[in-house]
């Protein structure tokens, strides 16, 4: 099994996304982490899905969703040829003895603290998987309360746009 | 021009060019049956909505039209499930409309609410909850298109009653507004080219066509290809009719229970021209196994069928019509560069053995009981050719299909994909409504029958003259065939009784006319009887054989290289298990679904 991020661009229409999860669920596909949110066109919005399949049935996920009405366009990001990015928010438990460290260790992985009080810190982390993956390790011996993901999102490096084009007709059209 | 949302569903189908709806009403789509009245719609209102939903399928199968469907929220929607995901497996076009509980109210537990758009997303095209009454008549016209371009398929449109209550200003919209559907028609030149080449370089080449050419209309470009190389064709269980049945090249239905020599030209192939068929598992059987010397050139509007299953050597994403239009042009630019055709005497030469030494196999004993295959003969040559048959789903669907002989496209309408049983009564009304100018016969099973015989209500008051011819062996014949092959003859829940519901009494209560017949003597007599009444629903009640099973057989999970072609071959062969159950990796006939 191997990870792929698609980046799949949907007309903003309701009822989208359950169209679009649907596809993978009914495949037997367990979706990693999904990111979705309007485009530079509010007519237009980006899901970023993280899902671990091997190569020939994603194929056949990709040209099932290129079947949906309302499913403009699907690109696959490598590492290689995108960024990647994912937001997390961890609480993590701290004292007045411990509290330091912790800001400390936030500051190395240029990490925000944004929210404190007596008996935890929350950090606000963003970076590769593998960043953040580090950052939880060295902050678990203190007690991780909670924790929420973003879900990754990414784009192509360079100056190429996959929505050119694409935002220009849906606006002809609309 | 102001009126009411219903009025414009109403307006919108009259300007889609409908004439003819299936339907049943109830509360939430009430407001659109008012402006029916004043319309020039047909609305045909059926017992069932599920058999509207059929009937608008037969009439779409018939016709190659878009059909349309009306049913109301809750149960109404849910009732027409079945139909649309038959639809969906065998590409149907039709446009489902049904009521919805007002927009308020939707998500919160109404009488007759259903979440009808987030049930059927798997078994539709495409479908959409309306909110907006002005996108009534868009939404509607999108449906139309969306179900009949491309892979063709069911749509459905949802519609709350207070939209369908609110005042729209009317404008039958221009232009569509689908900037993420845009099927592929046609195919890329390279691809068609490379598929020439390889068509002229085989030796032992078939082509498998498939319902995706009847539904594009591709009957003459396929005869055209066919001809000029004089290759052999093979017609699947959807396709049949698109290749005339009497064509010397045509060797039959391919499957788990087509002919001899279809299946084996397949298995010894060295190329596939598969055309508009999606190498489904009642073709291929053990896929690993299918056709494997063969390379392949797969046609399909459908990308997503393109390699789905058996990797193609030539994939080509196209219209079925357009697409084999190019290869026949391609065909003639490269034998017109001084390539040479295929010599193809040897082929044919096996091919012709195959056909005389391999013919179906099955006995009418005069005195014994009537069989199946004798009835289902008799109608073929009643019809010769002119009219329509539509079957059910089980034995008697598959001695349908190999028993008669199909000259034309969309003469032959039955479920596939989903194998739905019930599917024939009202689809064989739908397909009469369609086409009234032919006789439409039903041929159906007494299990399949009573899924959804009331719907001869339906025939009867719309007098729509079906001739249904009920092969009634009072059991569920497949079901028994599979369980005295694989189960020991361990019968389960199979016994039906010949004679409840009495079909000729149904008949009389129904307004149909009603005949019985058990005797190999009276077939004919009895179905120049029924064909002779002419204005009103016939239903005929023919007696067979309980013990009659379809063959040629290859066990599902079977390679088809291991065809059975008797009752008698089987036993003798000793109940052999071709399913390969209790080897590593074989797929234990057991583990099977019947069917």
């Amino acid at each position: 099994m191997t990870v792929h991020t698609l980046s799949v661009l949907v007309e903003n229409k309701p009822g989208v996304l359950a169209r679009v999860s649907g596809l993978f669920s009914r495949r037997g596909f367990n979706i990693e982490s999904l990111a979705v949110g309007t485009t530079e066109s509010p007519h237009i919005s980006r899901m970023t899905i993280v899902v671990d399949a091997e190569n020939s049935p994603l194929e056949q996920v990709t040209k099932q969703l290129n079947k949906l009405i309302h499913v403009l366009k699907i690109v696959e990001l490598t590492v290689d040829d995108a960024v990647e990015r994912e937001l997390q928010l961890i609480k993590v438990a701290a004292t007045s003895g411990t509290r330091s460290e912790i800001i400390e260790i936030a500051d190395v992985f240029r990490a925000k603290i944004i929210d404190v009080d007596a008996e935890s810190v929350t950090v606000e982390a963003t970076g590769s998987a593998d960043k953040l993956a580090a950052l939880v390790r060295l902050l678990e011996p203190y007690g991780i309360r909670e924790l929420v993901r973003s879900g990754i999102i990414a784009l192509g490096r360079g100056s190429k746009s996959i929505t050119e084009g694409r935002t220009l007709r849906l606006q002809r059209s609309a | 021009m102001q009126m009411t949302g219903a009025q414009a569903v109403i307006a919108t189908l009259e300007a889609q060019g409908v004439e003819v709806v299936f339907g049943h009403p109830g509360g939430a789509i009430l407001p659109a049956y008012d402006p029916i009245l004043d319309s020039s719609l047909r609305h045909i209102l059926a017992r069932h909505e599920q058999g509207a939903g059929h009937m608008a399928e037969g009439y779409a199968h018939a016709t190659g039209r878009v059909g349309v469907v009306i049913a109301t929220s809750g149960p109404g929607g849910t009732n027409l499930v079945t139909a649309l995901a038959d639809a969906h497996m065998d590409s149907v076009p039709i446009v489902a409309i049904t009521g919805q509980v007002a927009r308020a109210a939707v998500g919160g537990d109404a009488f007759q609410e259903a979440d009808i758009t987030g049930i059927t997303m798997p078994v539709t095209k495409h479908n959409e909850l309306v909110h907006d009454p002005d996108r009534i008549p868009g939404a509607i016209k999108e449906a139309f298109h969306i179900a009949s371009t491309g892979r063709p398929g069911p749509v459905l449109i949802d519609l709350p009653k207070d939209v369908l209550n609110s005042q729209v200003d009317f404008r039958y919209p221009e232009q569509l507004s689908l900037p993420g559907y845009r099927p592929t028609v046609r195919g890329h030149s390279k691809m068609v080219r490379e598929a020439a080449k390889t068509i002229l370089s085989s030796r032992r080449p078939v082509i498998y066509a498939g319902g995706g050419l009847i539904k594009s209309g591709a009957h003459a470009e396929l005869l055209r290809l066919a001809e000029m190389l004089s290759l052999p064709v093979v017609t699947t269980l959807m396709g049949r009719g698109v290749f005339p049945d009497d064509h010397p090249q045509h060797l039959g239905m391919p499957g788990m229970h087509g002919h001899w020599t279809a299946i084996t030209a397949l298995q010894q192939a060295d190329l596939l021209i598969a055309l508009g068929t999606r190498f489904d598992d009642r073709v291929t059987g053990k896929l690993d196994l299918f056709a494997p010397h063969a390379r392949v050139i797969h046609v399909d509007i459908d990308p997503a069928e393109i390699g789905k299953n058996r990797e193609p050597d030539v994939p080509i994403v196209g219209d079925g019509a357009v697409v084999t239009q190019q290869i026949v042009e391609a065909l003639e630019g490269q034998l017109g560069d001084g390539v040479s055709a295929p010599d193809l005497d040897p082929w044919w030469q096996q091919l012709r053995t195959w056909k005389s030494d391999h013919p179906l196999r099955w006995e009418q004993e005069a005195d014994g009981p009537l069989k199946p295959q004798t009835v289902i003969r008799a109608i073929g040559e009643k019809l010769d050719g002119n009219g329509i048959v539509v079957s059910g789903v089980g034995q008697h669907q598959m001695w349908a299909s190999q028993l008669i002989r199909f000259r034309h496209p969309r003469t032959w309408i039955n479920s596939g994909g989903l194998g739905t049983m019930g599917f024939c009564v009202p689809a064989a009304i739908g397909a009469k409504i369609g086409r009234p100018d032919v006789p439409v016969v039903a041929v159906d099973g007494d299990g399949s029958f009573q899924m959804t015989l009331q719907e001869l209500a339906t025939a009867t008051t719309e007098r729509v003259p079906v001739i249904f011819c009920v092969i009634n062996n009072g059991v569920l014949g497949m079901v028994r065939q599979w369980q005295e092959l694989f189960y020991d003859k361990r019968y389960s829940q199979i016994e039906l009784g010949t004679d409840v519901p009495d079909l000729v009494k149904l008949a009389d209560a129904f307004g149909c006319v009603g005949y019985r017949c058990d005797r190999v003597e009276d077939v004919e007599q009895t179905l120049d009887k029924a064909f002779a009444v002419g204005d009103t629903p016939v239903l005929v009640d023919f007696r067979v054989d309980p013990t009659e099973k379809v063959f040629p057989m290859i066990p599902a999970g079977g390679s088809n290289d291991d065809i059975i072609e008797s009752a008698d071959e089987w036993y003798e062969r000793g109940a052999p298990n071709i399913g390969g159950a209790g080897e590593p990796g074989g797929a234990g006939l057991r583990d099977q679904a019947p069917l």
